[in-house]
């Protein structure tokens, strides 16, 4: 699992955010995701969309060497984390979560469900997808399979 | 019996008292999730005690009301509903209006249900709420600027995380159909709700909630929240619909005849084809723009190259289309555009405002406006005299001052035989289904409690499957309707997943416990919804003089001149068919003759102060 990015599909519905936070920590709370949907309103008029995508900076940041490589990911290890924050505030995608209810951050587990169930293919499976099969809806292909009747969502 | 609430509620109000310059938190009245679910409900309860009869909807007695429902905010299609009501300037009775994107969920997190502006500012203000910090700022140069301009400003300033709820200059200046907008395009359009927030001068409501919302079952909810996004994949709409969004529906409109048309004359647009869903997707649109949870998203977010310049807009959508569009002959989706995006930017409702402007052209066509009145000769399919009222409205320069009244206001001073052709019901201007061939959307829109509104009841597709000269079922279908769609608003959450690609009912009732831990079958909720429709019902029987049957009429246009041309040529619905159509909706809904719910079906609905308020 990698997670890919095509920015022109995000439509701004945050579902990624809310499955992530019920994914990973069982709270109904989208400020716990660690995903970030910024709009550019009202112009250019479009969405970006940032996930981790394992530069490694917040392992090299750490001054407790705490984040390290776990199965082919970075994860945060919560017994040595001393809460400095010093990952949150270096991620260059600002996708290190942290809340005022926790000790520790908490970074991306590439677990995949906002992939799963983003509606446009706007966060997708890097290794299993190429930017063009992953398209659930593209602005073309969605028109002409309309158009078709098909179903189209492969 | 008693039952506990476990979820999907913040379970407090904030109130926040601008003559004052307080604020205050209390809990959520118990029995409200019971009784009212919340949404819409919550509004039309809390309205019904605090503002009494009397009040002036645009002084500081009266209260804007912001709502989230339970489901608001959770995982599932379409948590992204927010409701606004208030005392409507525009009718004098119960008016609300509810709005996409991104305010209730953050609401919520913040850790309100329910936000009540009371007073009135003595200064121009912003209201900040980031959690439990409630801060009045002064407005500054905020006041006066347009609505993508101002949020644009606050984005920047707090940051992407907190969600604005603002309005325009024709909010601040009054106009009886300003609207409150959200997320760059979004907006809370109708019954007058953004001159209730100007006349309390509160420019804009700014929040963030970094809280969890509570839920009964989590894991419940995360399980059967996910379902539902599969359910809705795999629906054939979901591909079919979503690229057009609401315009999707031009075409079919125009082919029944239903299209509102130079102000609602006839209902049929020639030009139908170069402002549809097609024209929009293709020639304009830059990107889908969903509200919270949304998996079909129906926002487009456009770039217009009109004749008048160019413009970043949300839209059009459907209304705006059929008011802006057809409604003022419009013909091309770049104009169409533009003219949106000039009552998004000045705070207009771009349904109203079509209207308002339609009509100023007819009564100019006739005779009734001068040129010197208005500082231009207008015509139908002309963009620059449409641009040119919707600015003199929001500001209400000459002749604007007349028209921001709207077109209930405007026909009873210009006289002669304006009132024949101010399409509104009871001062609230109608919307994009012309109704003269279509009996139970007729009957929808004259008995809506809001004034001349189609989401109570979008019943036309139900007089094309069943046939559209018949009477017969049709009362029953309003009734079913008018309880089903405004659920949704006691919920929180969007009705289109239902609607438009045929998403399942069942869904809702089925996760409601997991989210509330209260035991709901659908129709016990529609139960709830009944109750809420009997309320505001009774809101504005006890504020406007004569509500009931003697407003349950639409303009003489609609009841005197036949469809002149167009598939629907010829079609009328008569006095006395209305009349037939009226008789059996108030005996399916318990009503008197005159339209007002008797003391029994009050008492029956769990409302007995509101009978003892009625009856006596």
């Amino acid at each position: 699992m990698r997670l890919a990015t095509k920015d022109d599909l995000c439509s701004g519905c945050r579902t990624c955010q809310l499955v992530c936070a019920l994914q990973n920590h069982g709270a109904n709370n989208p400020k716990f995701a660690t995903i970030r949907i910024i709009g550019h309103f009202p112009k250019p008029g479009a969405y970006e969309v940032q996930v981790c995508d394992e530069c490694g900076i917040c392992r090299d940041v750490c001054p407790v060497e705490a984040i390290y490589d776990v199965n082919g990911h970075l994860e945060i290890d919560r017994s040595l984390c001393t809460g400095c924050q010093a990952c949150v505030a270096a991620c260059p995608k600002g996708v290190i979560a942290m809340h005022a209810t926790w000790e520790s951050p908490f970074k991306c587990v590439h677990c995949g469900a906002c992939a799963e169930y983003c509606p446009t293919g706007a966060i997708y499976d890097g290794d299993l997808y190429t930017p063009e099969q992953a398209w659930r809806i593209t602005r073309d292909e969605m028109i002409e399979r309309a158009k078709a009747g098909g179903d189209g969502n492969e | 019996m008693s039952e506990t609430v476990k979820g999907g509620y913040a379970g407090q109000i904030l109130r926040v008292d601008l003559t004052a310059g307080t604020h205050r938190v209390q809990p959520l009245p118990a029995d409200w999730p019971v009784k009212y679910i919340g949404g819409r409900g919550f509004v039309a309860r809390l309205l019904y005690e605090e503002v009494a009869p009397g009040v002036d909807p645009l002084g500081p007695e009266n209260k804007l009301v912001m709502a989230a429902g339970p489901l608001s905010g959770v995982l599932l299609p379409g948590c992204g509903k927010t409701h606004f009501g208030a005392k409507s300037p525009t009718t004098g009775g119960y008016g609300d209006s509810n709005i996409g994107g991104h305010l209730s969920p953050e609401l919520k997190q913040a850790g309100y249900d329910v936000l009540v502006l009371e007073g009135q500012a003595k200064e121009p203000c912003i209201l900040v709420i980031d959690d439990d910090s409630v801060k009045l700022l002064p407005a500054g140069d905020l006041w006066g600027k347009g609505c993508y301009e101002a949020e644009e400003t606050l984005k920047k300033r707090y940051g992407e995380d907190f969600q604005v709820a603002l309005i325009g200059p024709a909010g601040e200046n009054l106009v009886k159909f300003a609207c409150i907008s959200h997320d760059f395009g979004r907006q809370a359009g109708r019954t007058g709700v953004g001159a209730v927030m100007g006349s309390k001068r509160v420019k804009a409501i700014v929040i963030r909630g970094t809280k969890t919302i509570p839920l009964a079952d989590p894991q419940g909810v995360y399980a059967m929240g996910k379902q539902m996004y599969e359910s809705c994949f795999s629906k054939p709409g979901f591909k079919k619909w979503t690229p057009y969004g609401t315009a999707e529906v031009v075409d079919w409109v125009n082919e029944i005849g239903a299209f509102p048309t130079r102000n609602f004359k006839t209902s049929y647009f020639p030009e139908y084809k170069q402002i549809n869903g097609v024209r929009l997707r293709e020639d304009i649109r830059q990107t889908d723009k969903g509200c919270m949870g949304c998996p079909i998203p129906c926002g487009k977010y456009s770039k217009a190259r009109s004749s008048m310049g160019e413009a970043m807009v949300e839209g059009p959508e459907y209304e705006t289309i059929a008011l802006l569009g057809g409604n003022c002959c419009l013909g091309n989706i770049h104009d169409v555009a533009y003219a949106n995006y000039i009552c998004d930017e000045l705070g207009l409702d771009s349904i109203s405002g079509g209207n308002v402007a339609a009509f100023a052209i007819e009564c100019f066509e006739k005779g009734l406006l001068t040129e010197e009145q208005v500082g231009m000769a207008l015509s139908f399919g002309d963009l620059k005299s449409v641009v040119h009222l919707l600015k003199l409205i929001a500001h209400r320069d000459g002749v604007g001052d007349m028209l921001a009244e709207g077109v209930k206001t405007a026909s009873e001073r210009i006289g002669h035989d304006s009132a024949k052709f101010a399409i509104h019901v009871k001062g609230l201007e109608w919307t994009g289904y012309e109704s003269r061939y279509s009996p139970s959307q007729m009957l929808s829109y004259i008995t809506a409690d809001i004034g001349a509104h189609h989401n109570r009841s979008w019943a036309i597709t139900y007089d094309v499957a069943v046939g559209r000269d018949t009477l017969e079922g049709k009362a029953a279908k309003v009734v079913e309707l008018q309880h089903t769609r405004p659920l949704f608003d006691c919920l929180g959450i969007c009705r289109l997943q239902w609607v438009e690609i045929g998403f399942d009912l069942n869904w809702y009732e089925t996760i409601f416990p997991k989210i509330t831990g209260l035991n709901r079958t659908w129709q016990e909720l529609l139960h709830v919804s009944e109750r809420v429709w009997n309320l505001t019902r009774a809101f504005s029987a006890r504020h406007v003089p004569g509500w009931g049957r003697g407003l349950d009429r639409p303009p003489a246009r609609f009841l005197e001149e036949p469809i002149p041309d167009g598939p629907a040529k010829g079609k009328l619905i008569t006095e006395s068919q209305m009349n037939e159509l009226l008789d059996e909706y108030y005996r399916l809904r318990g009503w008197n003759d005159n339209g007002l719910p008797t003391k029994e079906r009050l008492v029956a609905l769990g409302l007995a102060d509101v009978a003892a308020d009625l009856w006596g």
